[in-house]
């Protein structure tokens, strides 16, 4: 069996405003449109990612916050509708998709023989958290690949960023060693946003583009830091300013997830692909790819 | 109609209690205790259940559950291995309705939410599960605001007791919340379940001990603290001490009943009963802010370009200057909002009316007004408005042939000292302060038209 890869990296987040101003089917509340430069970031990332050959997406969501460890969906089928609790305004999706749960097991295994605290979900009734049913719609409408969920592993209220970072580099390590020998194709998808202080109020409509903006010049400077430092395949870097671009830009990178990327796709040094930059309710939001596939061996 | 809290309760949130009790003997204490405050409310007239849940975090101000039956499947994040939830609750939405109607009148952005398969959150679901298993009563869920502070959250249960006493409800309130919220974070058997350290059970204790006395205000102005001593810093901090006090008055003489305290998964739960009968230890001084309306970080998606303009032509009816003997008017001062002259000469000295930031001609407020015409607070410039003042009051002493050189005393009226002291004196002392009159600087409540600032001055001619 040829080994298994990953043939992208996608930093993918998670508005819920997104999905709402594409007015896919599968979402009740009815868009005028709103936050384009974001949608047409996406698009782009599609556009990149259209003749690549994967075989499923493995996706790690920092709105599915557990404490006791990391879980992850053992459950084949799951079907159901996704409110999001903060905004049921835009969002009430009736979702139906795959799980690929010989892979997540293996990842699950793989963590597990190596110490970290893990944990398979199969209770049937179980929703699927709204932010990795947001990021795989924007990336995969089709809904035609399998995922592996994985959960946000909070061990940054209980410890600090820099040891979330180091369970989550060692997750990154696990999730790529059981992707290997797996022989399957991976797109691999960090679901958050750069800074992350929203507004507190809601225009009316809440895709009133006139009043979108950064919160603040400071959030603005950390999102072009990082922004840059993707660009220029600055991957240990980033993970060196992490604490404090946590700590300053409130980032929604505290739950893992782009630190665990990063990992899983070995620190590259490999500069990322932007599509897209665009603010949600203040909070700065980013489409990065890293295209693995052409890297070589 | 005299509605009121007739009982308050603290319960975890944690659904172990519903799932399995069985499973461990503090669990089933829990669960007992529960019980007990079930009975409890059973056997008073209350009818109406109000739920502040710290697991319903919100952005957008707060929100309110006003689905008449909500219906679902709850599964916990964490604990999903131990079963799902088939909840199906009874919401008073006339209730819910009117409390949000009560927040916005209180300068608070809030909101109700009623769609089929809104996730009720885990702690609302085992709390309404336990303490009210049949919907006898109606409830209504509140979320917590993830930015909110002590004075959003005080607005937000003041604004809830208007409505509580408009519509003559006997109310239980309910704070769903751990204690010390620090969990194992590794699976770990029922049996080997215990507070997950010895320091956050001796903050437990002293928590308890003191709600145990009815000190439920203590423990709201400790909520700092003990956050930072035993609370992990997840999305909502210790805030529903200080809603829950705020819905008894602030009060440290309730009398309060511990019904249970065990460890779940390693965090502190306890059931706590609070009566509003007092204990007869009399009431402690309330020294925090006890704020009625909430004027902080709102309106922040307006720009500048469409802050409102500070036209108060719907404010008190306008007069034109009174003339008499020794009056000094002028048409470049705003018109007064009495019979009064803008100033008056006697001897050698000129006395000046009350003068305000307003702009003679269209009446605006640079800066700002303090409030639109429904009574909402507004963000206004402090500095703006003084230096308007100050251009006023330099305009009418130039009628009367004098200057702002000539000012000997000044005294200056602000509607709110904490905010605007500051700025106020800022300009002062690029303006009069240059000149060097005597002032005097009063609190006020409040000033006829919008403003924030007045000065009353007195100058040589």
């Amino acid at each position: 069996m040829a080994k298994g890869s990953i043939v992208a990296g996608c930093l993918a987040p998670h508005p819920p405003h997104l999905v709402y101003a594409d007015n896919p089917e599968q979402n009740e509340p009815v868009s005028e449109g709103g936050w384009e430069q974001l949608r047409w970031g996406y698009e782009r990332l599609r556009e990149s990612l259209k003749d690549v050959d994967y075989d499923v997406i493995v996706i790690l969501s920092p709105h599915w916050q557990t404490y006791v460890g990391t879980h992850f969906i053992g459950v084949e089928k799951c079907s159901s509708k996704s409110v999001d609790p903060v905004f049921p305004n835009l969002f009430r999706f009736n979702y139906d998709l795959t799980i690929d749960v010989e892979l997540a097991e293996a990842i699950h295994d793989q963590a597990k023989s190596e110490g970290m605290s893990v944990k398979m979900m199969t209770n049937p009734d179980f929703r699927v958290d709204y932010g990795t049913i947001v990021s795989c719609h924007m990336v995969r409408p089709e809904w035609d690949k399998p995922i592996v969920s994985i959960s946000s592993n909070r061990s940054l209220s209980y410890y600090s960023v820099e040891v979330m970072q180091e369970m989550m580099i060692e997750l990154g390590k696990s999730t790529a060693r059981a992707i290997e020998e797996s022989g399957k194709k991976c797109l691999l998808i960090a679901s958050n946003s750069l800074s992350h202080r929203h507004f507190v109020t809601e225009t009316n409509p809440p895709e009133d583009m006139s009043k979108e903006h950064i919160t603040s010049h400071a959030m603005h400077l950390w999102d072009m830091r990082m922004i840059e430092m993707m660009r220029q395949g600055k991957s240990q870097q980033i993970i060196n300013e992490m604490p404090e671009f946590c700590e300053q830009a409130i980032a929604e990178t505290d739950g893992g997830a782009l630190t665990w990327l990063l990992s899983a796709m070995g620190v590259p040094s490999e500069p990322a692909i932007l599509h897209g930059y665009g603010t949600i309710i203040g909070t700065g939001n980013a489409i990065m790819e890293w295209p693995c596939r052409n890297w070589g061996a | 109609m005299t509605g009121e809290v007739i009982k308050s309760l603290i319960v975890p949130a944690h659904p172990h209690p519903v799932l399995c009790p069985e499973k461990n003997e503090g669990w089933q204490r829990v669960r007992d205790a529960y019980d007990d405050a079930r009975k409890q409310i059973e056997e008073s007239d209350a009818d109406l259940i109000i739920v502040y849940s710290t697991l319903w975090p919100s952005v957008i101000g707060h929100q309110i559950q006003a689905d008449p039956n909500p219906e679902w499947v709850m599964v916990d994040a964490d604990f999903h291995d131990l079963g799902s939830i088939h909840y199906s609750l009874k919401i008073d939405t006339e209730f819910a309705e009117a409390w949000n109607q009560a927040n916005i009148k209180r300068g608070l952005e809030s909101r109700t939410v009623a769609y089929h398969g809104f996730p009720v959150d885990v702690g609302s679901v085992v709390a309404l599960e336990l303490l009210n298993p049949s919907n006898r009563i109606p409830a209504v869920i509140c979320s917590t605001n993830v930015y909110s502070n002590r004075a959003e959250t005080t607005v937000l249960a003041k604004a809830c007791m208007d409505v509580v006493k408009a519509q003559g409800k006997k109310a239980v309130a309910v704070s769903v919340m751990s204690l010390s919220n620090r969990m194992f974070t590794e699976p770990i058997e029922p049996h080997e379940d215990r507070i997950h350290s010895l320091k956050d059970d001796e903050w437990n204790r002293k928590i308890l001990e003191f709600l145990s006395e009815g000190r439920l205000e203590d423990v709201g102005q400790l909520s700092r603290t003990i956050h930072d001593q035993i609370r992990v810093k997840k999305v909502v901090a210790f805030k529903p001490m200080w809603w829950l006090s705020a819905m008894n008055d602030n009060r440290n003489d309730l009398t309060g009943q511990v019904l249970a305290y065990e460890p779940i998964h390693g965090a502190g739960a306890a059931v706590v009963v609070l009566d509003p009968e007092s204990n007869g230890t009399g009431d402690k001084e309330y020294d925090e802010d006890d704020v009625e309306f909430y004027g902080g970080d709102r309106n922040v998606l307006e720009s500048d370009l469409e802050e409102p303009n500070g036209n108060v032509n719907s404010g008190p009816a306008l007069y034109d200057p009174v003339e008499g003997a020794n009056a000094v008017n002028t048409s470049k001062a705003p018109k007064p909002v009495g019979a009064y002259p803008h100033a008056r000469r006697e001897g050698d000295l000129i006395y000046l009316s009350g003068v305000g930031p307003r702009q003679p001609g269209d009446n605006s407020i640079p800066g700002g007004p303090i409030k639109d015409s429904n009574g909402n607070p507004l963000n206004y410039d402090i500095k703006a408005q003084t230096r308007a003042v100050v251009d006023n009051i330099a305009r009418i002493l130039e009628e009367a042939g004098s200057s702002l050189e000539k000012v000997i005393d000044v005294t200056s009226f602000l509607v709110d000292m904490d905010r605007d002291f500051s700025g106020y004196n800022e300009v002062w002392a690029e303006t009069l302060g240059k000149v060097g009159p005597t002032r005097t600087t009063l609190a006020i409540r409040a000033l006829p038209t919008p403003i924030a600032v007045e000065m009353k001055v007195i100058a040589k001619v």
